[in-house]
């Protein structure tokens, strides 16, 4: 292997690439905070006793699961303009599609935190005459976040790298402008392996975190 | 302050599935009154103390607390019961499980306040005040910044005593309090049911410590098969009783004494 290697040209780009990491931050944001809130809510829906809650929610959580998000991302930018009267930008085509299928993830594991605690708290919380609603708020949901912790930093982690999806349909994410600079300086090498770090680099420290959060958290087990 | 009973139950029934664990039972519970309630695992003892405060949802019958019938009557099904008209009557009721379910997430102190300020509104320092007053009557005074998984099973119990207490309940419901801890713990727990019991709260007692019960309690009841089979003061029915299967169960419990 004779490659020489070539970021000087990368570099030259940093501006565009700067552009892009921005809007990948961006989406991922908006996927992130929309797509636990949304799951939050399915997963309750999913864990309530009515009937006419948990169906849907388990039909949400099935469909969304069990098909691709980036059949979801184009069908949203591509055949969902045709149905409905309004156009859709690329952003907000991309982030339907990686929200609802991150809701329906996340659902799943709110529904099995939920379940996880002891009974005997929900009757505890009801014995000194507190409702559902304060129960699952204070008693429930603190101590179940705890032990879900892990499977939602899995989760956002995901969410981030679902991100690049977005370049698909020409959303200007960090991939989507490293692909622009390769083609036209031919460095396809260099700016790949500039995305690849990136992304560690952003993702690792965050997940350390999460680390010294789950500690924290734990303090009264 | 009205005369009556304090609690009153006609006909109470419950059937879990084809399981019908309680059938049929009627008692009136005076103010100060501490009644223990014996009877073999089985005998639907722990499931009649959880349909007092509605833990359990009765089958069939009906339930007064303080002169009033709790629930709506509904044509030929059993009465609804709502979850505001609950959250007032557990209010009044204070309960203690088997296995303390303390909130793990939260300080001695936060689990004894939860109940005052969640759900009677209370401020938070009015809260801590009660609630360090209750930690004191159960003797733990210097705990209430530890967390539960700190603490011994004896310790828990007594938090959890004082957790339902600090809600000044008319009445307390107490679920074979003492059948999860270790043998050494047990004496504190009921050092504490005790003194409360002394100071004419009004009690019910589900507990295999017959000789407590013996002694604490001014009147017994023993179940078998989801009825009262047998029910007076812990003098007769302990000493001596006329049903075969008192009879049978105490002589199961020969240990005890008087």
């Amino acid at each position: 292997m004779d490659y020489v290697w070539d970021f000087g040209s990368v570099w030259e780009y940093r501006a565009a690439l700067w552009v892009g990491l921005v809007n990948t931050l961006k989406i991922f944001a908006i996927c992130l905070v929309a797509g636990l809130s949304l799951g939050l809510a399915i997963g309750l829906a999913r864990y309530s006793e009515r009937r006419w809650l948990r169906w849907p929610a388990a039909c949400f959580i099935e469909f969304f699961r069990n098909t691709p998000v980036l059949v979801q991302i184009f069908w949203f930018y591509f055949a969902f303009p045709i149905l409905a009267p309004f156009d859709i930008s690329a952003l907000m085509a991309a982030a339907l599609g990686i929200t609802l299928n991150s809701a329906a993830f996340s659902a799943e594991i709110f529904r099995g935190g939920i379940q996880s605690i002891d009974p005997g708290q929900w009757e505890a919380g009801r014995a000194i005459g507190m409702r559902y609603r304060e129960i699952m708020g204070r008693i429930i949901l603190p101590q179940a976040v705890r032990r879900m912790m892990p499977a939602l930093t899995n989760r956002g982690i995901e969410i981030f790298k679902m991100t690049t999806l977005a370049s698909a349909i020409a959303y200007a994410d960090v991939l989507h402008q490293a692909r622009l600079i390769a083609s036209v300086n031919f460095n396809p090498i260099e700016a790949y392996t500039v995305v690849a770090v990136a992304f560690f680099v952003i993702l690792y420290p965050i997940v350390r975190a999460t680390y010294v959060l789950e500690r924290r958290l734990a303090k009264g087990d | 302050m009205s005369q009556g009973p304090i609690l009153s139950i006609r006909g109470l029934q419950k059937s879990f599935a084809d399981n019908h664990v309680l059938r049929g039972i009627d008692l009136d519970v005076q103010q100060g009154d501490c009644i223990a309630i014996l009877g073999a695992s089985g005998s639907g003892k722990s499931t009649f103390l959880r349909c007092l405060n509605f833990m359990e949802i009765p089958s069939d019958g009906e339930i007064s607390h303080a002169g009033k019938i709790v629930g709506k009557a509904r044509d030929g099904k059993p009465r609804a019961y709502p979850e505001t008209e609950l959250t007032k009557v557990r209010q009044k009721v204070g309960m203690v499980f088997q296995q303390f379910n303390l909130f793990p997430h939260m300080t001695v102190l936060g689990n004894i306040t939860e109940g005052l300020r969640i759900v009677q509104r209370i401020d938070k320092t009015s809260a801590e005040v009660r609630a360090h007053a209750e930690l004191a009557r159960v003797g733990l005074a210097e705990k209430a910044d530890e967390y539960p998984s700190r603490l011994s099973g004896g310790q828990k119990q007594r938090v959890a005593i004082a957790r339902a207490l600090a809600l000044a309940p008319d009445l307390m419901l107490f679920d074979e309090p003492t059948s999860a801890l270790d043998p050494e713990l047990v004496g504190e727990v009921l050092n504490v049911i005790r003194a409360i019991a002394n100071e004419g709260r009004t009690m019910l007692l589900v507990t295999h410590e017959v000789g407590f019960a013996y002694h604490v309690a001014n009147r017994v009841i023993f179940m078998a098969d989801g009825i009262i089979h047998e029910e007076g003061a812990p003098e007769q029915v302990l000493k001596n009783p006329q049903q075969p299967k008192t009879q049978a169960f105490l002589a199961r419990h020969k240990q005890f004494e008087f």
